[in-house]
């Protein structure tokens, strides 16, 4: 379990994003890398606003040729069916046996609202306010299937017991679900849902739905207090903060060398891009900053997405990865076969077996 | 001699030279799949999926097929709790497929009405860049208030509407499909009509098959005409070879206006294949598995839907209804009609007090038969003969049990079908279009505009 003080269990992931790649082999060799190095979770982005192909749909690609890793891409919330989504993504849990994630996202542009000529297009707060409904109709229906629904019960001829199946009569501000979902529910439970609070407006959704926020910082103090923020909050949605992983998420360009390409960069903390902070140097300096901020309780691990993405990755794999793992701050193999067992995330009881367990 | 001479040459089966087309369809949730066998596994698992994956391409078939349904079926207001029930997302189970197999076609069931255009374009356009060449999409145009309840778009849409809309839909996947310059630079789309008003640009460039092949599983005029304007494979349930041979003849007469020919659309029945290693043993099979089927529940149930109200006081060991039934009852919500009831319940009461068949004994008789029961000889020189007489141009083979369903038919039926030269020995293109003989959509010339 991951103490308060964030000194628990590192937690590394790392993106697998790639331009204008639009086969498997590519995404395949990248996440196989990262499981290799026994990360987390690997993520891929996805947007119908450019070029690329559909991230849920290369990820369950991937999952049969993995074993571990965690796989979590991008799901917009705007121009997409909820009930659709959420079966999607149940199903990524099922086809790699309880390694799915997603990370919701909003299309809050003109252009994408015209590709689906449904909707005009609405402030990026107003959707993440949708984006948290999403998550949340999503879990229901991950919960309307309860666990031992299925019973084959061959004297009654009955396969299911419909007791077991619950409705979700979801009423949002822009959309309503009856349920139940039509996938039973999926191995982990609630696949887990990566909140990327980089995006403006995505915080109390952060706050509220995330099993593991990705935020930005300069430095480790900022980090820390970042960290303390979303937890507080957490807390005040009712959730325990110590089921919410806080990862730093961080661009890494190891093009330069060894060590760093800028004296006391990697220790001392990221240089801040247009794309957020990006730390330049050698694999070993990384070391040295994801020792240093996790060493000063500052977050639960990393989000490292790749400037070079196959470059970088190997570099990182190769170099950076044995060096934490020397230190012990890094498992060396899996211990678990989840991505939740991954994270040290309890498998979520089911909120409508819990109210009718409450009756009885 | 002379005699034999001036008869016409019998229709040699090698000069016919028509190569048979096959399917393996993924267990339904219906009571075709038989839950209770102890040989029975999960629904859910992807092991199962792979398995039955993995059969039909060792058996080379063209494809491998998910049906979808978006709303669980509810019988007396309740989720119906007698078949197997609960299934995986179909493309995402299909994307994972393609990474165990590879050449396998894989074709997903998605609905016109509660998808959006860009999106199922996009997802399969993925599948088809993902499985080098292998997506299929059967367009389904269901649509009731019932299902849409789950759906932002809700409501429901009447049978012409619904018609409309998939046409417009396809129309505008293809337009987005083909909307990549051949150098792979994306071009901007714009498609205005009845249902549709939509522009931008399309996020992916030409998939290796141009376009996904499209199925249609429908059969009312409008689902027919869909079918001969629009898709490359119909799926339907006319699987005998009297109704076989008219559908043939009737969706193939509608080719020629959309300036199309015979070749460019497959028609594929759903079937059910039962052997055994005599006639009199494969019979037996049969009976026991319809047996299985319809359970004295499932019995009540199919009695239930006819007759539009609760039966539940009766016997299925006893004698059928006297009663009338009530038509459009609302009994049973999410599943296909089986025509006026009080018609099927007239058959059916004659049926039993002609045979003195109880309940169960008439559901068995009247609901379930296989398509083809007996030996993997028989079996496959019907399947040979129903083809080429143009009662089809192939098979969605549709087993009972998951997942193991179709071990035995690849393993006794098809080496048969090899044998008679009715059917490949090996596949000779990658794409899913290649194996069904289907020709490859031209792109639209450069200087073309794309606005519809
Ligand atoms: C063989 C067959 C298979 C079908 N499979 C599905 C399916 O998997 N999901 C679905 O929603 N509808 C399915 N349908 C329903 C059709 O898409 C269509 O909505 C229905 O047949 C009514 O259209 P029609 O009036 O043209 O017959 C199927 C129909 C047939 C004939």
């Amino acid at each position: 379990m991951t103490a308060s003080t964030g000194r628990g269990l590192l937690h590394l992931a790392a993106a697998v994003d790639q331009p204008d790649t639009y086969e498997a082999d590519p995404y395949l060799t990248l996440t196989r890398l990262a499981e290799r190095g026994a990360l987390d979770f690997v993520t891929l982005g996805d947007s119908f606003g450019r070029p690329g192909p559909d991230a849920l749909a290369v990820l369950s690609r991937v999952a049969p040729a993995t074993a571990r890793i965690g796989l979590v891409p991008t799901v917009t919330t705007t121009h997409t069916e909820p009930f659709h989504v959420q079966a999607a993504v149940a199903t990524l849990d099922w086809v790699s046996r309880g390694r799915a994630g997603w990370r919701p996202e909003v299309s809050a542009t003109e252009e994408e609202a015209r590709l689906f000529g449904r909707r005009a297009a609405a402030p990026a707060a107003e959707l993440w306010g949708e984006a948290g409904e999403v998550a949340d109709v999503a879990t229901r229906l991950w919960d309307s299937w309860e666990d031992d629904a299925e019973i084959r019960d061959v004297a009654t001829g009955r396969f299911i017991d419909r007791e077991k199946l619950h409705y979700v009569d979801f009423q949002g501000a822009t959309f309503s679900v009856r349920g139940p979902s039509i996938v039973p529910r999926p191995p982990q439970g609630h696949p887990v849902t990566v909140v990327d609070t980089t995006q403006q407006h995505a915080y109390d959704v952060a706050a509220r739905h995330a099993d593991v926020a990705l935020v930005n910082a300069a430095g480790p103090a900022q980090a820390a207090a970042v960290r303390a923020g979303l937890r507080r909050r957490a807390a005040e949605y009712g959730r325990d903060p110590d089921a919410l992983r806080v990862l730093a998420a961080l661009r890494i360009d190891l093009g330069g060398g060894e060590h760093a390409a800028v004296p006391g960069h990697g220790g001392g903390g990221p240089l801040p891009s247009d794309l957020g902070p990006l730390y330049r140097g050698g694999p070993v300096d990384l070391a040295d900053l994801v020792t240093a901020w996790h060493r000063a309780g500052a977050v639960d691990g990393f989000h490292l997405t790749p400037v070079v993405p196959r470059r970088d990755l190997e570099r990182l794999v190769n170099g950076t990865v044995p060096l934490l793992q020397h230190r012990g701050l890094f498992r060396t193999f899996y211990p678990g076969s989840t991505f939740r067992e991954h994270l040290g995330l309890a498998r979520p009881a089911n909120q409508y077996a819990a109210l009718a367990g409450d009756l009885s | 001699m002379t005699s034999t001479a001036k008869q016409p040459k019998p229709r040699g089966r090698r000069q016919l030279n028509k190569h048979i087309h096959l399917a393996a369809h993924f267990p339904g949730v219906n009571n075709t799949t038989v839950w209770t066998d102890p040989r029975s596994r999960s629904q859910i698992d992807f092991a199962s999926f792979e398995h039955l994956a993995r059969t039909a391409e060792r058996g080379l078939f063209d494809f491998f097929f998910l049906a979808e349904g978006l709303r669980l079926r509810e019988h007396k207001g309740r989720v119906h709790d007698l078949d197997v029930v609960g299934r995986p997302e179909s493309l995402t189970v299909l994307n994972a497929l393609a990474a165990v197999t590879e050449r396998l076609g894989l074709a997903a069931t998605v609905n016109a009405t509660f998808n959006e255009p860009y999106e199922t374009a996009r997802r399969f356009a993925t599948l088809d860049h993902l499985s080098g060449g292998r997506a299929a999409w059967n367009v389904v145009t269901s649509s009731d208030a019932f299902t849409g309840e789950n759906f932002r778009r809700g409501g429901y849409l009447d049978r012409a509407d619904r018609y409309t809309r998939a046409a417009e839909f396809v129309a505008t996947a293809r337009e987005l499909w083909d909307s990549w310059t051949p150098e792979g630079q994306p071009r901007p789309f714009a498609h205005t009509g009845q249902h549709f008003d939509i522009e931008g640009e399309f996020t992916l460039p030409r998939s290796p098959q141009g376009h996904p092949v499209v199925i249609q599983a429908g059969d009312s005029p409008e689902g027919r005409e869909f079918a001969a304007s629009a898709a490359d494979v119909i799926f339907t349930r006319h699987g005998t070879p009297e109704a076989g041979r008219a559908f043939y003849a009737d969706v193939k007469g509608r080719l020629a206006k959309y300036g199309r020919t015979a070749g460019d659309l497959k028609i594929m029945p759903g079937v059910t294949v039962v052997l055994g290693d005599t006639a009199a043993e494969a019979q037996e099979r049969a009976a026991g598995i319809r047996r299985q089927q319809v359970s004295p529940q499932n019995a009540l149930l199919t009695l239930e839907q006819i007759w539009g109200v609760d039966l539940s006081s009766y016997d299925p060991d006893g004698p059928l209804p006297d009663i009338d039934p009530v038509v459009d009852s609302g009994l049973s919500q999410g599943r296909t009609k089986r025509g006026d009831p009080r018609a099927v319940a007239e058959q059916w009461r004659a049926l039993s007090r002609a045979k003195g068949l109880s309940i169960r004994q008439t559901v068995i008789e009247t609901t379930t038969r296989q398509s083809f029961i007996g030996t993997p000889q028989a079996v496959a020189a019907e399947l040979d003969e129903f083809v080429q007489s143009d009662a089809a141009d192939g098979f969605i083979l549709v087993p009972h049990l998951t997942p193991s369903g179709l071990d035995e038919f690849v393993d006794q039926v098809v080496p048969l079908l090899q044998e008679r030269g009715a059917y490949r020995t090996e596949y000779t293109g990658t794409t899913l279009r290649s194996h069904l003989g289907l020709k490859e959509p031209v792109p639209p010339a450069r200087e073309e505009g794309l606005t519809a």
